[in-house]
């Protein structure tokens, strides 16, 4: 905001910078309940640093008790045994788990959330996607833990049939192939994030489409071109890095879900080859999961594998961002 | 001449399809899907609905390819293709909805409101919400009481403060803390009661989901007051009105609706969380009011506890849908409240 400073001085246009800079620190000084307040609000977008420094500190403290105790490598171990003696345990099983089912989330949300951006933007009728874009703006109000107790008891019954489909046309592959166990696998699980990121991804995608640059869409409609090609030739080339920074917030959200996965999964420690059979398991369901009964020691690791998903939503949230900063930069330059 | 097109190729135009094909075609699609799925037997419905899906996109497309050339069938494979995609979403959500309400009213009545588990076991009926609404209304008020007043003040140094290292550094955290998981605000909180040797207890919940509150009240608070138009301030500075006299008096009264409004979304979003809650309050089927002492019900952790304590009984699931209902009645009321809100007291801008 720098014009309210600029005018709040109302400098003499021949005033060099530098000393109302200083008469605004001087005057700024003289008014107790400026410095008060000043103080106040600083305090508190320090105090907000330091939550995000202390989160970071006491996780890897505690993370590096429990990491020094561990006698088998922290990284590779495919067992979870923290209280045992000696405590064996590692992230491996964990670390697929969450990648793999986040990954199924993306490639099933990012298109059709995609898909839903340019129908509300370019397909849906005016007065339909006003309302439309309203309740996919209250679905992603909806608590996780419903999401997870529709997953667990309206989803799972109804895969089945599908899950029977997968197995005889593409059982072959083994990725897809089904023991019968119940579907509590790592597909269901992945299906039920990409209904859950869905309303995220969209909301970031349609702003974005919003924004295509109305003239070049009309240019190419007067040039003949169909809705489609209209869409490939100005809108997607020009909403490419929006869609994908807003796909990394919806990853960000599918790597830290915990009780859509919790309560879904029948979780095991070992790693699946199939997507079809149940097993596996994500960082934060085996957080919310073992945490009941574990001890300090327990929890201690626990925290340990909280601080591997820190670290990787910290990256995926921080390049998304960045993504949208330039894109902010580069649209700025444009306006 | 559009009685030409429909009854035969003109030679001017390319042929079109009429109007009504892509419903003639839907229609078409999804009676053959119940056909096929009635006559091999298939349970599930999701079956049903990707044979229509998959019948319709080609149906459409093959048709189209014949009558009006590849670039068409290009455009109607492509307008297919996203409004299967709407329906596809809009399905699972459709049924959530209608499932949580048809199952929640079942059990949802002021018995249900106004008692407590107590010593009633999981697998059978009776019992109610009382304890995890009052746990939930005292978590989710003390968080308020904390990361709301500390989101805004956050906000009001960014925007009318802020500028250099110090302010470019809360920007960017404050977009880095929307993203961290909720068990993770939950294990950082845990780790502190780690060390101070604490039980569990209702306010510990409370400080995890204030953490989860401040980021979004930032940024909410941020874009409200940087709609405050500029003149304001600067008529209220000119009258010798100190900086942060104008901010309490001009600043904030303009923009306090849409400050309300991101508040009360933040509150709806925190309501919800059951990580967090899972790990410092631990739930309590008995009423413990004092929020500073003894492990609390809450709201979102009672469905997590019906569900996975039921043992498959029927009661409990009926329960935990019937708190669902609940929940969600709460965090659609603060929504539309706060949308609301927001609609009635927008500044004017003047745009």
């Amino acid at each position: 905001m720098d014009i309210t400073t600029k005018n709040t001085q109302a400098p003499p246009p021949t005033e060099p910078p530098t000393a109302t800079e200083q008469k605004r620190a001087a005057r700024g000084a003289t008014r107790p309940g400026d410095r008060i307040f000043l103080g106040l609000s600083r305090g508190s977008g320090i105090l907000l640093l330091a939550i995000m420094a202390a989160i970071a500190v006491f996780l890897t403290y505690r993370a590096s008790l429990a990491i020094s105790k561990d006698e088998a490598n922290f990284l590779t171990t495919f067992e979870w045994n923290a209280t045992a003696l000696p405590p064996k345990f590692g992230i491996a099983v964990l670390a697929f788990g969450t990648v793999v089912s986040s990954i199924i989330a993306m490639v099933i949300a990012v298109p059709i959330a995609v898909a839903i951006a340019l129908f509300l933007t370019h397909y849906a009728p005016r007065r339909l996607s006003g309302p439309i874009a309203y309740v996919i703006d209250l679905l992603a109000a909806v608590p996780s833990i419903v999401y997870g107790l529709w997953g667990a008891l309206i989803l799972v019954p109804n895969m089945v049939g599908l899950f029977g489909w997968l197995d005889t046309y593409l059982g072959w592959t083994g990725i897809f192939s089904w023991e019968g166990g119940a579907p509590r696998s790592m597909l269901t699980v992945g299906i039920l994030l990409a209904i859950m990121i869905l309303p995220i991804v969209t909301n970031v995608s349609r702003e974005v489409f919003r924004q295509a640059p109305q003239m070049i869409e009309e240019a190419a409609l007067a040039l003949g071109a169909t809705r489609w090609e209209v869409i490939r030739m100005a809108v997607l080339p020009f909403g490419r890095s929006g869609v994908i920074s807003a796909s990394m917030l919806g990853l960000g959200r599918a790597l830290g879900e915990t009780m859509a996965v919790a309560t879904v999964l029948s979780p095991t420690f070992d790693i699946q080859t199939s997507l079809l059979d149940p097993g596996g398991g994500t960082f934060a369901q085996n957080i919310a999961s073992k945490f009941g009964e574990a001890t300090e020691q327990g929890r201690d690791a626990l925290i340990a594998s909280g601080l591997v998903l820190f670290v990787i939503t910290l990256l995926v949230n921080g390049a998304a961002r960045a993504i949208i900063a330039r894109r902010k930069e580069y649209s700025g330059a444009n306006a | 001449m559009s009685n030409a097109v429909i009854k035969r190729p003109s030679t001017l135009q390319g042929a079109r399809l009429p109007k009504w094909s892509p419903y003639a075609i839907a229609a078409g699609s999804a009676a053959v899907a119940i056909g096929v799925g009635l006559a091999a037997g298939l349970d599930s419905r999701i079956q049903w609905g990707l044979i229509a899906a998959i019948l319709f996109v080609g149906g459409s497309y093959v048709i189209a390819a014949r009558v009006e050339g590849t670039r068409q069938a290009k455009d109607r494979l492509a307008t297919s293709l996203v409004w299967v995609a709407f329906l596809l979403a809009v399905i699972p959500l459709v049924s959530l909805v209608w499932v949580t309400v048809a199952r929640g009213v079942k059990v949802l009545d002021v018995y249900f409101l106004t008692h407590s588990m107590g010593v009633v076991a999981d697998t059978e009926p009776g019992g109610g919400i009382y304890a995890a609404i009052l746990g939930s209304l005292e978590q989710v008020g003390l968080a308020t009481l904390i990361g709301a007043p500390i989101g805004v003040l956050t906000a009001i140094y960014l925007v009318e403060y802020g500028r250099g290292n110090l302010s470019r550094a809360i920007t960017f955290f404050v977009d880095v803390m929307t993203g961290i998981p909720s068990i993770v605000a939950g294990l950082f909180i845990l780790s502190l009661m780690l060390m101070l040797d604490l039980e569990p207890f209702g306010f510990a919940g409370s400080l995890a989901l204030a953490i989860l509150m401040m980021p979004v009240v930032v940024r909410s608070t941020e874009e409200m007051l940087k709609l405050v138009p500029n003149e304001l301030r600067e008529a209220s500075l000119a009258l010798g009105i100190p900086k942060w006299r104008t901010i309490l008096k001009v600043v904030l009264p303009t923009s306090i609706g849409g400050i309300t409004t991101g508040i009360m979304l933040a509150i709806a979003r925190i309501a919800g969380e059951t990580a967090p809650v899972l790990l410092l309050v631990w739930g309590n089927p008995f009423i413990n009011s004092n929020p500073f002492e003894g492990a609390q019900a809450s709201l979102p952790l009672y469905i997590y506890q019906q569900y996975a304590n039921s043992a498959g009984s029927g009661a409990a699931y009926d329960r935990a849908w019937a708190a669902s209902l609940t929940l969600i009645a709460f965090v659609m009321i603060l929504n539309l409240g706060a949308r609301g809100i927001a609609r009635w007291k927008a500044p004017k801008t003047g745009r």
